[in-house]
């Protein structure tokens, strides 16, 4: 370190103006996904298991004797799995430590402000969505997968609604818990979710209570709608609207009990 | 709830250093949040700009800069990426590039938060507070961690920001901050203000009203009393060490030499000091307690 010079201050005094809110939000948008598409852990949650839970499921038997191939079965579920990841774990681990250290309290200070910063988390959150949604896309049309092209419009807003409900989970988690257990439990139930929850497994194909359970579980309801959606180009309107309410519930929640600090 | 602070009442102006001074958990932070609007206090008035920092939107806010005790920075962050992108957050920013070579990030400008020193990390979030050329600053616990050099930046950085006009409050439980950097300061115990004033009316209170007294220690035999005038008083801290307060001038020496004399005394050694604001601080907290424990008693 050199010692400090005094060079003249650049104008101080004159009011200052924040961004415009599309401004601050976009940028907060940018910054959070650049943020989790460096994240090794990130990416191997978001894009390797989603794509090992792919392959495994068009080359084993798990999801014959279903009313479909296994590949035009496996992909909806698969781009849930990539929902939970992302909007669930991914953020609600990240969100807890930004707790943790302050960056929520601080970038409140910001123009940002507490909605700016739960926009931006929301866009990242979508953005890598879409980019998972490729790699996915793009390995089931390499693998036959051929899905309903009506259904692909209806899936998009089931993958954003999908998004909402689990974002909504993950911050209701990491705003209300240490981040620690942030960290366990969201990886703990994206793994029995995963397997379990009616998302890559059909929850019909699921053992007995598990089987009647899962369709009302915010995993068996996204896999579902999006089964209906790209192997008929139907809405399944149940798991929609089951999907609205755990949105609901969940949002409502955590903006009542998240700490930020 | 836990009332943290209460019957607390200040005021901070633009073009000065505030500084909040208390030992840890007196109520500067929870002070500094309730301004911050970062806490909601549960009654009395805070004005922040004209405006209440709890209904506090984007345009207050870009107006005020904040430097939090936990430095509030993603552990994962660049510094220069992180400092461009809470830049966009201003419609007219102060030079990202202007503050890093001010605050001197470049050196450690590749390197993740997590792996910076306590200083690096605190210029770092002073970066990002400056980024909006603020209004007000808060600073909380600006020096905390901090390397000399590091502290002589940030303390020079802070001095132009005061002479340029901004208005600066920070908290600290450092007597030499306060005193190197503070045109005004309050001294907060148990979440009230003990004391306010300039640094000099502080040192001024400890030595009965007057601004030039001056305390003479020496070292001696143990066990001494000396016929000394009214006015100054003799003190025996550790045996053999003595302080005479209220010395005002060469009489007072004269004085004390003529009281030596008749006591056939010659010191070891010798010296003349005027109180520091430590010795003022250690004074009112003691105080503050003492009252706190008479007010207990008549509960």
């Amino acid at each position: 370190m050199t010692p400090a010079q005094s060079t003249s201050l650049p104008p101080l005094g004159a009011r200052q103006s924040p961004a415009s809110p599309a401004a601050r939000i976009l940028a907060q948008g940018r910054y959070e996904t650049i943020t989790m598409l460096r994240n090794g852990e990130q990416l191997v949650l978001a894009i390797v298991m989603p794509l090992l839970a792919l392959f495994a499921l068009k080359f084993t038997p798990v999801l014959d004797g279903l009313n479909g191939s296994r590949i035009d079965i496996a992909v909806p579920g698969v781009l849930a799995l990539c929902t939970l990841s992302t909007a669930f774990t991914g953020q609600g681990i990240s969100t807890g430590f930004d707790r943790r250290y302050g960056v929520l309290r601080f970038l409140s200070t910001t123009p940002l402000g507490r909605a700016g910063l739960i926009s931006g988390k929301v866009i990242a959150v979508l953005s890598v969505l879409a980019v998972q949604t490729a790699v996915i896309s793009v390995t089931g049309l390499l693998l036959g997968w051929t899905p309903s092209w009506t259904g692909t419009l209806l899936a998009v807003p089931l993958l954003v609604l999908g998004a909402a409900a689990f974002t909504s989970l993950g911050l209701l988690v990491a705003g209300t818990v240490r981040p620690e257990a942030t960290l366990a439990l969201t990886n703990l139930l994206w793994i029995v979710l995963g397997a379990l929850g009616g998302i890559v497994v059909p929850p019909g194909r699921l053992p007995g209570l598990l089987g009647e359970v899962a369709p009302f579980l915010p995993s068996g309801a996204l896999g579902d709608a999006l089964r209906a959606a790209l192997l008929h180009g139907a809405i399944d309107p149940l798991a929609a609207i089951l999907l609205v309410l755990w949105t609901a519930v969940a949002g409502g929640l955590a903006v009542k009990w998240f700490k930020w600090n | 709830m836990m009332r943290v602070v209460a019957g607390l009442s200040m005021t901070a102006h633009a073009g000065e250093v505030t500084a909040l001074l208390g030992v840890n958990g007196a109520g500067k932070t929870t002070t500094l949040e309730c301004a911050q609007g970062l806490q909601r206090r549960t009654e009395g008035r805070i004005e922040l700009l004209g405006e209440d920092p709890d209904l506090a939107g984007p345009s207050l806010r870009a107006r005020v800069g904040v430097m939090l005790q936990d430095g509030g920075l993603p552990p994962s962050a660049h510094p220069l990426p992180l400092l461009r992108h809470i830049a966009r957050m201003y419609q007219d920013p102060w030079p990202v590039d202007d503050l890093v070579q001010r605050l001197q990030i470049a050196e450690f400008a590749r390197t993740n938060v997590r792996r910076l020193s306590g200083g690096q990390k605190q210029r770092l979030a002073l970066a990002a507070a400056l980024l909006g050329r603020p209004e007000v600053l808060f600073l909380d616990e600006p020096s905390a961690g901090m390397d000399p050099q590091s502290r002589q930046l940030v303390f020079r950085l802070i001095e132009d920001l005061r002479d340029s006009g901004m208005g600066i409050i920070l908290t600290t439980h450092l007597m030499d901050d306060a005193e190197r950097l503070a045109d005004y300061v309050y001294i907060i115990d148990a979440g009230r203000v003990v004391a306010e004033g300039t640094v000099p009316q502080l040192l001024a209170r400890q030595s009965a009203g007057s601004d030039d007294a001056r305390t003479l220690t020496f070292e001696a035999a143990p066990g001494l009393s000396l016929g000394l005038p009214e006015r100054l008083s003799l003190s025996e801290g550790r045996p053999g060490f003595y302080a005479i307060d209220g010395v005002r001038s060469p009489a007072d020496l004269r004085s004390i030499a003529e009281a030596w004399e008749a006591a056939q005394l010659l010191p070891h050694s010798l010296a003349m000091s005027t109180p520091t604001l430590e010795e003022v601080f250690l004074d009112i907290a003691a105080e503050s307690a003492d009252r706190t424990l008479t007010e207990g008693g008549r509960k």
